[in-house]
Formats: C-alpha cells, sequence, structure tokens
C-alpha cells in the first residue's frame, strides 16, 4: 500500500471543503499533481497544499492508497466523500460529512467526528475513536433512502438521529446517544452500547435497533413481545436479556424491532 | 440584424414542407422572404432545421410546481448547475428552478411552452415564476373544472352567466385557455371523496363532470378562445378508466369550432392520455386499452390529444386532479403534498419512480407507444410527458428517438423493461417508425395550431416568429434508425437555437441566457350586460366566502411585463398600443 | 383626510388585505380592521426610532452618510468576504428577495431566511414527509374541526381565529357554532380559554402525544395509561373526534416546531393529518410569522431549487440546514460578513450568535433603529413595504397578494438597494 501523508497547516476559520481528498481522487496522480487538486476555502477554490504539507508514494490505483492526516483538520469537511476504496487514517478531529455516500475502502478517525458522518453510506467501514455529531449515518434532506450498506462504528458517543432513514448496513455506538436514533428507520442494524434519552425508533418501520443501555423515555406507539434471553444480531450472539418491541405502530406496516437490556430498563416495559 | 439560415434541411409540416434545402430569412425577429447581402449566416448544411418546439402542456411555473421543487431537496441535488456565463445558478432534475427551466428548454430547441394548470387564486404565482424563466414565450391554463361559479351557473343552465364569468377569470388570471380537471372530482375531494366516471354527480352542486366538459366546451366557442378546451378526463390511472375517457370524448363532438383567432379546427384537446387508457378492473388483470382509444381518434375529427409518455424515471407527479395524488400517495406512500384552494380547485403532489423493472410502469410506458403509433394522423398528436408526471421534459428528445427508431424501443422492451409491456400492450408488435416531418409535427405543428398561435408559432413561413432550432442530423447520411443515441444527443442539444431572431443556444450551449419570452393571455368580455349580472354575484361570494378581498384578486399588469393579450380590443403583439419589448429584453 | 382601501397589512403570516388607511398629509394617522399589532405598525405608535439617512460606524459612533457611500461600503463587504452570509428578507417584498438571492449568487454567499429560526422545522418535516394544506377559505367554508397546536393566535395572530373559525362560511353557516376546537397547548392561554377541548400535554411531549394518537387512530393500543400527562381515555377521545371530523384542520405553530425534537414533531404531526384522510378530510397550514417569510421561501426555492439556508459558496445551490442555516454560520464562526435585511437577528438570536456577529461586518438594511443596527457597520435605511412601496407577499399557506403603497417616501426601496450592492458587487467581481 502507498502511504500519501497530509499534514495540516494552520486550520482557517473559514471551512475547507475536501471532497476531493479520497484515494480514488489521488490514484494515478503524482504527489505533486495531489498538491494542487483543488479545495474549496469559502467561496474560493485553493490547491490542497495551502493547506497541507503532503508527501509520500503515489499508486495507480485506490485500493493501494492509504491517505494518512497527520493531525486535526476540525475545520475540514466532506473528507472521503463517495471514496469507493482505499484507506484513510485522521490521526485527529474532522468536520462534518467524513465518509459521507462511501461505497468501499476504509476510514478511520481516530478523534471525534462531525454531523452527518457516513451520510448515504452503501459501504466500506468507518471508524470514529472519538465522539460523533448528529445524523451519522443518516440520509440527505428530503430522501427516504438513508445509509444502505457498510459498517459505521463510533467508540465514544453521537447526537441526535442517528441511522435516520437507514435501509440497511450496521451502524454501532459504543457510547451514549440523544434523541431519535433510528428514525424512519427502514432497515439494518443499529446497536447502541450506552443510553438513549428518547424517542428511540420513532417512525420506524424495519430494521433493529439495540440498546444496551438505559432507555430514559420510550414512545407510546410500541407494542410489548416480552423477554428474550441473548439474542443474535447479523450473527453476533449479544448476551443478556432484552425487553423486546414492534413498532411504531403510529406508521402503516409499522416492522421495526427494538431491544432494550432488561437491566435499568424495567421502566419502559408495561 | 438580419439573418439567413442557409442550406438546412427545413421539416416545416404547417407549410407542407419535408427535407427540402432551402434558405430561411429573418429579419427583426420575424421570418421573411428576403434579406440583404450582409446578413448573417448561419451554415445549417448537413443539418436540419425545424420551427420553435411549442410545449402545449408542462408544469414549469406556479404553486404546486413549487411545492414540487420545495419538498424535494434529494430531486434538486440530482441535478446542479452553478451561475456562469451569463446564467443563472439553479437545480432540480424533475423540477427544474425556473431559471434551469428557461435553459433547458431553449437547449433543446423548444421557445414555447404552456403552464397547463394554474388555480386562479394563486394565478400571480404562476406569473412571478414565469418572470424569472428565460428564453420560452408563454402561458397558463387556469382552472375550471371544479369551479363553484361554473358549477353553479352550470347547474342553473345559464351559459350565459357561464361564459361571462370565464372571460371575466381569464382575464382577472390573465390566462389563456379553459382547463379542467377531473370535472367535478376535485371538489368531491374538498370533502375527502372523488367522483367517478362522467355522471357521477358532485357533493351539493349536484353537476357531472359531463355537463362541465359539455358547458365549458360551449362557452369555448361562445367566447372563441383561440385554444380548445384542455381536458384531463376523470378516473386517471385506474384501471378500466378507457370508457370514461372514450365517453368524455364524445361530449362535445357535436360542437363547431369557433376561434376569434388562429386556425383551430378541434373542440377538443384531451391531455396525457397515456393515463386514460387502461383496461381491466385492477392492476392484476389490468391490459391496455390504448388501441380502443387509438380507434376512437382515428374516426374522430374533432380532438386533438397528448401522450403524457411514460419514461422510466425517478420523477413528481403533480396535478389538479386531489384525489388521484391521495390515492398514488396511498399506493406508494412516499411523500405527499395537496393544497385545496377554496372555491376553485385543489392539487396534489407525490413522487414516483417509474421502474423499467416494474410492471406498471413497463406497461405505462407500452401504452404511451402505443398511442403515437396506432393513431395514424400526426396531426392529433402533441409529444409531451406531462412533464413532469410521466418524467422530466428535459426526456423529449429520448421520447423523440424512441418514435424513430424500432431498434431502441426493442432494446429496451427485450432488455430492460417488465414483461408486462409485452403482455399486457402490444407495443413490442408495433414496428411504425417517425419520420423527420412527423416528429416535427407532434413537437410544434400539431401544437401551435391547436393552441390557436400558428399564426406565428410552430412553422417556419413568412410572418412567423423567427424561433428556430437547428439540429445536428442529417438524414441524407444518417441512418436515423440505427443511429438513435445520436439522434437523442442532437435534440437535446441543439446546434443553434433562434428565440426572435436572436441566437440563443449555440452547439447545446447558451449564449444569450437574459432574453425573456412573452406571456400570452385572453382579454376579452362576453356580453357587458350579463357581465354586469355576474359580477354582483361574484362581489357578493367574495365578501362571504373567499379569504381575499375581490380588488386584491386580479393579476395586475405589473406581473406581466412582455404582455400578449389575445382577442378583445388588442392585436396580438400590441399591448396596450405598443409591440412587447422582446428584443433583448433582458431584466 | 383621505381613506385607502383594500390595503394590506405588512405584519403577520395571516396577511389581511381588508384594512382601511385613515391618510392625512402624506401619514397614516388611523386604521379599519386592522387588529391591535397592525394598526401600531401603520401608525408607528410602538415609539419606534426610524432611520432617515444611511449611517456608517466610526469607532463607537454613527455618522449619517450618502446611500452612494453606504452602498460601496456595503458592496465592498460583500465581495471581500470569503462566506458572507444574507440573513432575514421575511419583512420585504418578494421582488427584492429576488434581487438577494441573485446578489448571494454573485457573491457566493449562504442565503437564509428568518424560517431557520420559526418554521425552518416545518419546512425539513414537509420535505421528509409531504405537505397537505389548503387555502384559508376551506377552513372558513368548511372546517367543523379546528385544532391549534403550540401557538396562541389571538396574541400572534390576533385575526386568525375571527377569520378562520368564528366567521360563517359557506357549509358552516353558524360559524363557530359549528365547528369544534381543540387548542393543544402546556399553557393556558387567551386561546385556549376558546376551545372545546384544552389538551394541556407536558412540555416537549408533543412528539409522545402524537405518537399515541396516531397509534389510537390506526386502531392499535399504546403502551401506557398516560402519554405526555394525557390519560389514555382522553387520547381515546381526541382521535374518535379527529377521525369523524368532515373538513379537518391543524394549525400549527412555534410552540410545537421549538419544543424537543423540533422538525419530528411536525413530521409526525403532518403524517397524523395524513393518515386521517383514510377516514375523512384533513390539511394543514403552518402558522407562519412575518408577513412575507413564506414567500423568501416561494422565491428561494423557484430561483434556486431550495427554499432557505442555500449555500452559493461553489457556485452551485447547496442545502443543508444544520450546516448552512444562519445560526450554523454564526455558531461555527464560519461566516466572514453579514448582512441583514428585514429582521432583527440581533434581538432574536442566541447569544453565541451575536459574539460572531460582533466580530464580523454588518450591513443592515433596515427602517428601524434595532438591536441588530446598533452592531452594524453600515445602516441602509429603506421605504417600508405595504406602506410606502408595493410589491408581492404569500400569505402563509401560499396565496400570494399585492401590497400596497399608501403613502409617499424620499427612501429607495429594499429592492431598489440591493439592485444597486448587486451592480456594484459585479463591477467589483469583474475588476478582481
Amino acid at each position: 500500500m502507498s502511504e500519501i501523508i497530509l499534514n495540516p497547516k494552520v486550520q482557517p476559520q473559514v471551512p475547507l471543503e475536501a471532497q476531493n481528498v479520497t484515494p480514488d481522487m489521488f490514484a494515478g496522480k503524482s504527489i505533486d499533481e495531489i498538491k494542487n487538486i483543488e479545495i474549496w476555502f469559502g467561496n474560493e477554490q485553493v490547491s490542497l497544499s495551502e493547506f497541507f504539507d503532503v508527501e509520500g508514494e503515489s499508486a495507480d490505483n485506490a485500493s493501494e492508497i492509504k491517505i494518512i492526516i497527520d493531525g486535526d483538520v476540525d475545520n475540514t469537511k466532506r473528507i472521503g466523500q463517495g471514496m469507493t476504496a482505499g484507506e484513510i487514517v485522521i490521526k485527529g478531529n474532522t468536520s462534518m460529512y467524513v465518509g459521507s455516500e462511501m461505497e468501499g475502502g476504509k476510514i478511520t478517525v481516530e478523534g471525534d467526528a462531525g454531523p452527518w458522518a457516513g451520510r448515504d453510506m452503501k459501504g466500506g467501514e468507518l471508524t470514529i475513536m472519538g465522539d460523533a455529531g448528529d445524523y451519522i449515518g443518516s440520509s440527505y434532506r428530503g430522501d427516504w433512502r438513508g445509509m444502505s450498506g457498510g459498517v459505521l462504528t463510533v467508540y465514544g458517543n453521537a447526537g441526535n438521529e442517528i441511522a435516520e432513514y437507514m435501509l440497511g448496513g450496521k451502524l454501532v455506538v459504543k457510547g451514549n446517544v440523544r434523541i431519535m436514533p433510528g428514525v424512519h428507520m427502514n432497515g439494518g442494524t443499529l446497536i447502541i452500547g450506552g443510553d438513549v434519552i428518547a424517542r428511540t425508533g420513532g417512525e420506524m418501520k424495519g430494521g433493529t435497533i439495540v440498546v444496551k443501555g438505559i432507555i430514559d423515555e420510550f414512545l407510546p406507539g410500541f407494542e410489548f413481545l416480552g423477554v428474550e434471553k441473548d439474542i443474535e444480531i447479523d450473527g453476533e450472539l449479544l448476551e443478556g436479556n432484552y425487553f423486546k418491541f414492534k413498532g411504531d405502530n403510529a406508521t402503516k406496516g409499522a416492522g421495526g424491532i427494538i431491544y432494550a437490556a432488561t437491566k435499568g430498563n424495567a421502566h419502559i416495559a408495561p | 440584424m438580419q439573418k439567413i439560415i442557409k442550406n438546412g434541411m427545413i421539416y416545416d409540416p404547417l407549410n407542407n414542407i419535408d427535407g427540402e434545402k432551402m434558405d430561411i430569412c429573418i429579419d427583426n425577429g420575424k421570418i421573411v422572404d428576403s434579406v440583404a447581402n450582409d446578413a448573417e449566416v448561419i451554415d445549417a448544411s448537413g443539418k436540419i432545421v425545424m420551427a420553435g418546439g411549442v410545449d402545449p402542456h408542462t408544469h414549469i411555473a406556479g404553486a404546486k410546481v413549487n411545492v414540487g421543487r420545495m419538498y424535494r431537496p434529494e430531486d434538486s441535488k440530482r441535478d446542479v448547475m452553478a451561475r456562469g456565463g451569463g446564467m443563472r445558478a439553479g437545480s432540480g432534475f424533475s423540477v427544474p428552478s425556473t431559471f434551469m427551466t428557461g435553459y433547458r428548454y431553449a437547449q433543446m430547441g423548444y421557445t414555447t411552452a404552456m403552464e397547463a394548470a394554474m388555480p386562479p387564486l394563486l394565478a400571480r404565482h404562476t406569473h412571478e415564476e414565469f418572470h424569472d424563466m428565460p428564453i420560452i414565450d408563454h402561458a397558463a391554463f387556469p382552472l375550471f373544472g371544479n369551479n363553484w361559479f361554473i358549477m353553479k351557473y352550470l347547474k342553473e343552465g345559464d351559459l350565459d352567466k357561464t361564459a361571462a364569468y370565464s372571460a371575466w377569470l381569464l382575464r382577472a388570471t390573465k390566462g389563456y385557455a379553459i382547463k379542467i380537471v377531473n370535472p367535478a372530482g376535485t371538489e368531491a375531494w374538498a370533502w375527502g371523496g372523488n367522483v367517478h366516471g362522467i355522471n357521477d354527480p358532485v357533493p351539493y352542486f349536484d353537476v357531472t363532470g359531463a355537463d362541465i366538459i359539455k358547458g365549458l366546451a360551449e362557452v369555448n366557442e361562445m367566447l372563441g378562445l383561440p385554444h380548445a378546451i384542455h381536458l384531463h378526463c376523470n378516473d386517471l390511472g385506474h384501471p378500466g378508466n378507457y370508457e370514461t375517457t372514450i365517453a368524455s370524448f364524445d361530449i362535445p363532438k357535436n360542437i363547431v369550432p369557433k376561434p376569434k383567432y388562429g386556425h383551430r379546427d378541434k373542440i377538443l384537446y384531451a391531455t396525457h392520455v397515456q393515463f386514460h387508457c387502461y383496461g381491466g378492473t385492477n392492476w392484476r388483470d389490468f391490459v391496455s386499452a390504448a388501441p380502443k382509444v387509438a380507434d376512437y381518434v382515428n374516426k374522430s375529427d374533432h380532438i386533438v390529444i397528448d401522450i403524457g409518455q411514460v419514461t422510466l424515471d425517478e420523477t413528481t407527479t403533480m396535478t389538479a386532479d386531489g384525489p388521484m395524488e391521495y390515492d398514488l400517495h396511498s399506493l406508494n406512500g412516499l411523500k405527499w403534498a395537496n393544497c385545496d384552494v377554496e372555491m376553485e380547485t385543489g392539487s396534489g403532489v407525490v413522487p414516483f419512480i417509474y421502474a423499467a423493472r416494474a410492471p406498471v410502469p413497463a406497461s405505462q410506458w407500452g401504452v404511451g407507444m402505443e398511442l403515437f403509433l396506432e393513431i395514424k394522423d400526426p396531426r392529433k398528436i402533441c409529444l409531451t410527458t406531462d412533464s413532469p408526471n410521466a418524467g422530466p421534459f428535459t426526456r423529449y428528445p429520448r421520447v423523440m428517438a424512441w418514435l424513430m427508431s424500432n431498434k431502441y424501443r426493442m432494446n429496451l422492451i427485450e432488455n430492460e423493461l417488465h414483461k408486462w409491456a409485452q403482455t399486457k400492450t402490444t407495443v413490442a408488435t408495433l414496428d411504425r417508425e417517425y419520420s423527420l416531418y412527423e416528429i416535427a409535427q407532434v413537437t410544434r405543428a400539431t401544437s401551435a395550431k391547436v393552441l390557436g398561435l400558428s399564426d406565428t408559432k410552430g412553422h417556419l413561413g413568412v410572418g412567423a416568429d423567427a424561433d428556430i432550432a437547428v439540429y445536428d442530423i442529417n438524414p441524407e447520411t444518417q441512418d436515423l434508425s440505427a443511429e438513435y443515441m445520436a439522434v437523442e444527443k442532437a435534440f437535446s442539444n441543439a446546434a443553434y437555437v433562434l428565440k426572435d431572431g436572436e441566437i440563443v443556444v449555440l452547439d447545446g450551449t447558451m449564449v444569450k441566457p437574459d432574453l425573456y419570452g412573452r406571456t400570452y393571455w385572453i382579454n376579452t368580455k362576453y356580453k357587458p350586460e350579463v357581465e354586469q349580472e355576474v359580477l354582483v354575484d361574484v362581489e357578493k361570494w367574495f365578501r362571504q366566502y373567499y379569504s381575499v378581498n375581490f380588488e386584491n384578486y386580479p393579476v395586475q399588469e405589473d406581473y406581466i411585463p412582455r404582455s400578449v393579450p389575445l382577442l378583445g380590443d388588442s392585436v396580438p403583439g400590441e399591448a396596450s398600443g405598443k409591440e412587447p419589448a422582446i428584443e433583448g429584453a433582458s431584466k | 383626510m383621505e381613506l385607502v382601501k383594500n390595503v394590506v397589512c405588512p405584519f403577520c403570516g395571516t396577511l389581511c388585505d381588508d384594512i382601511v388607511c385613515k391618510v392625512e398629509n402624506n401619514e397614516i394617522v388611523g386604521t379599519i380592521n386592522a387588529c391591535r399589532i397592525g394598526h401600531s405598525k401603520f401608525v408607528h405608535t410602538e415609539g419606534a426610532m426610524r432611520w432617515k439617512k444611511p449611517m456608517i460606524r466610526q469607532g463607537d459612533e454613527f455618522v449619517e452618510t450618502t446611500y452612494d457611500d453606504a452602498i460601496e461600503k456595503a458592496a465592498h463587504v460583500l465581495a471581500d468576504a470569503k462566506r458572507p452570509l444574507m440573513y432575514g428578507w421575511s419583512c420585504t417584498d418578494c421582488d427584492a428577495q429576488a434581487v438577494g438571492v441573485e446578489l448571494a449568487e454573485e457573491t457566493g454567499a449562504v442565503i437564509d431566511n428568518t424560517a431557520s429560526v420559526c418554521h425552518g422545522p416545518s419546512v425539513l418535516a414537509l420535505q421528509d414527509v409531504g405537505y397537505p394544506i389548503c387555502t384559508f377559505g376551506e377552513v372558513k367554508n368548511r372546517a367543523d374541526v379546528v385544532v391549534y397546536w403550540g401557538c396562541n393566535p389571538m396574541h400572534a395572530h390576533p385575526r386568525h381565529l375571527s377569520r378562520n373559525v368564528f366567521s360563517r362560511g359557506f357549509f358552516r353557516e353558524r360559524g363557530r357554532a359549528d365547528r369544534t376546537l381543540v387548542v393543544v397547548d402546556p399553557r393556558k392561554s387567551d386561546s385556549s380559554k376558546l376551545a372545546d377541548v384544552h389538551l394541556q400535554l407536558d412540555f416537549d411531549k408533543d412528539y409522545e402525544l402524537l405518537d399515541a394518537i396516531r397509534t389510537v387512530v390506526r386502531g392499535k393500543d399504546i403502551l401506557y395509561d398516560e402519554v405526555a400527562g394525557i390519560p389514555r381515555e382522553q387520547i381515546y377521545e381526541v382521535a374518535e373526534v379527529l377521525k369523524n371530523a368532515q373538513f379537518g384542520i391543524l394549525f400549527f405553530g412555534m410552540g410545537i416546531t421549538h419544543s424537543r425534537g423540533k422538525h419530528r414533531n411536525i413530521d409526525t404531526a403532518i403524517c397524523l393529518v395524513q393518515e386521517l384522510n383514510d377516514y375523512s378530510k384533513w390539511t394543514l397550514i403552518p402558522m407562519r410569522g412575518h408577513y412575507n417569510v413564506t414567500g423568501f421561501n416561494q422565491v428561494c426555492t423557484w430561483e434556486s431549487g431550495y427554499p432557505y439556508c442555500v449555500d452559493f459558496s461553489t457556485g452551485e445551490p447547496r442545502y443543508n440546514p444544520g450546516e448552512t442555516g444562519a445560526n450554523d454560520l454564526l455558531q461555527n464562526k464560519e461566516a466572514d460578513a453579514m448582512m441583514v435585511i428585514a429582521s432583527d437577528p440581533g434581538a432574536h438570536f442566541p447569544q453565541n450568535a451575536i459574539m460572531r456577529m460582533a466580530e464580523i461586518p454588518v450591513i443592515a438594511i433596515e427602517p428601524h433603529r434595532t438591536p441588530t443596527t446598533e452592531m452594524a457597520d453600515v445602516i441602509i435605511p429603506p421605504a417600508i413595504v405595504g406602506m410606502e412601496a408595493e410589491g408581492t407577499a404569500y400569505r402563509m399557506e401560499g396565496v400570494p397578494i399585492r401590497m400596497r403603497k399608501v403613502v409617499d417616501s424620499d427612501l429607495l426601496t429594499d429592492k431598489q438597494i440591493l439592485e444597486r450592492i448587486r451592480d456594484r458587487v459585479k463591477e467589483l467581481q469583474a475588476s478582481k
């Protein structure tokens, strides 16, 4: 694998948009050509090298390229957007839309990521070691077809409306989330290791949500199906006892499933 | 500036010119006999020349169109253009923004387009959008078919009052034609219902679709309007609806056309007939009834139809047929918008995915093609997609290529379409191919004539507006049936487009994007003494039942900067005594 | 004294068009038909100070200047910025708004209107699930069940009830007596006092209550005996009232667009209205605030494809509220210049946004002295649309009405000011 290292210089207050920072865009280009790849700085286009030192070795195929962003890029949006192959490692925090619309390859964010990480994700792996913002693994505004494939993993906490309109793939948050995880979910799997404030699976019609922590408030439109022990989700065995619900019966044709750990959640069972 | 288009092959059905090499001379925005030697030369050697396209039925401006844009950001994102080259930015695949709409029509060589449904109360909105829509000449058809005054007067059997009110409403809304959508059905939808067929009376007003069609067809000729009544039949999209369709077509057949302007010789314009040609009783035993409807049209002389060809895209449906949209939403579960408009009409909007692999869309594609291919006389047909309902207008070039190439159709039928296209329709058995002359007929000539605009539109004779499209298609050297992709591309990106004598498109690129077109509307009165009586009723109902004041209702002249009123005291092109400011009319 | 009739009120989204203005010596001295708020807007009784001349900040004070100078300065600020923000737009006419969209394109700016702090959530919701509405006259003529959810029209839209609920309509000859009025509000209000049913739900529990009502409407049982503080029995009763309507209408306001979950409350409310159409006829109307907030969303949509929060930085329109809204840009410190027109973010935005406004150049096109003009670098006063200038406005449910000019003014209109800024910006861009 050829490594290309992008060393961030100063991050400006007006944000950068780096949808061109993908193995697909870098493939077949020399390091000098990569330096001249254009990124957006507000309403102006500038060369990548204006905000990044670029070194390393490129390759002809995206799948042979690993881009290492060696530091915080917390005001740079859209890194890895739409990538199909190869790898990106961000050794710090990053801003909105990392890995959105990605179809393949692998992105690792060692710090935190902003909202809409993995939006409309179709394939590949997106891993965020820190926290993530709202709407990760969601759809675009107005679209009823959201994340459809791939695996998005967050080791820290995430925000509101994650997995919104999710259709397929797997989204795992090890920490806590805020409200409305899996809102309008139609398929796929959402596993939350920590707690949820409220409205898990609001208006969901399909897919599966597992909450291992505590759900503060639960929606009235679900049907209680009883307690299950040691559930199997996507071939993975999750040990322990879970309340099982089906819903959200507020919607037509509701067939979503929510498992909530029995421990600490007695208040949401009827 | 004088211009001459040299050596092109001319397709001009209204003047019976079928591919002859001729020069077209242009002076002061008009086609003329001859020009001076120093006229600018446009070399059309090896290319075809047609009049600018005239779209008689499209949804491009107004309240429901804008809802279609507003509530579908996911559609807007599919097709986005940046500002540049004098062009404004824009977005929208199935419902482009206004500037983009003008540019995209022009790039295809279309220079006139008619907004087919304008709620009278919201007419100002339609005109505001026209104001931001470059290049194309345009008009809008106000909705009459569920209007309380129309239903009341028809129930009373008072055609004089119906006519007087209709004339007033056309003036008040700056509208162009009498549009009828699901007559009686949209009013029923205001209570959550619908009517079934043409003989089902509307709640309270107690008139039927048939009464409304007949009454308004008579009124149309009492007023002598340039266009025929423009009818969207009852029961749209329902299996078995073809009987309603044929019965509706039959209602006005004995009325005689009497246009006071233009050369229309038909009494009825029926729109998006593809959606109205279904046999069977449900979607399981559904079968195409297009051959039956085509047969009716072949035997009739009083009717022109447009097709509403399905283009197999994800698109946005929008219509004043409110109950139909609710049914569609119930069927596909996608987001439903609706706007019931007091005393007048309603509307609905729902996204729709015409997937080639799905049985119903594949059949609908076949039904549209059957109509195109089985109706013998193209003078009875207009090419439309009921844009964006069956597909966006930007797909017209593809429809033209389908019509010109059996090979293109069979590739689609055999490799992409669900087998229902073959089992439920006869499309695979039809090998007719349209000639360029027939394409010109269904995209310009038929529409211009039935709209009543064929003095200046839809042909290349002397006196016509110099709205001209030159396409890089050479029937002498190309096998158009085999090279269907090249045909589609050439119709998508005209080599030259002239609007009022100005070159606005060159090689598919906008070169003069800041030209703005005319608004046609009907400025007529019917028996002033009857109108006086009618206005007493109107003002009373405004005070009691409308939510705006009578005085704030009519669309002010300010909204029509390039106004072309027809009929009345005015002569076309001489609004308020002067030639409408078209030439180089940037805003 | 002259009486000017059929005047359109430039206050709230109800856009009453039956106002009579009494005019003496080119001054509006009284009104007929207007509500108290509309009246005071017409006759300026709020004690508002009106800017009569353009002003430019010099140090801590404002110095009077000419339109030319103020426009020159504004054009430079916008042309030099990398991420300019143009915000407001809801108290001016559509022609001015259209010039604003063009100016935003020209400067690669983000353009946003006050919807993003009022009914923006409604827009996001309608984009997800739909928008079944009707015009006011339908309500007056047909509605037998009227729901106001999260709004207090008696105070915010004073003539809304009298025009839509109390008035007699074609099929509702007795007016109010023919209608069931339901108010959903955690508080007792002057509107809830008029209701037949007041659902006094717990704060921030709109989504939960709607989830329960939708579930019951669909014939399913709910998990809990009480939802949002409302007992199960009452939820069942309300569901019956809604299902048995002949023509139902839901009006909703900021009490629900800005309680917890924001657009998702509206989303599920819209779905409720849609599903009620399986049983009866239902539509809804958002209680839009500023008189032409709706108009901006219309203009911006037909010109760009998106209703608000439009980012032209790359030349193409892009849209994602949460990233491209005025508050997003200010609070994330992305905006490096701001033009405010026909609104007062200085009074209404959160502290973090105001702090950014204080750091960047601010141009205010604004007739009155406001908290926003206090922080501005350039103040350009316009004639007031609907009183001193004509133009189009869209009523809350989308009915366009021509605003009338009642008195004369020497000031430029918003549109004229924006056109001059646009033309100057074009010159500056061309010379770059």
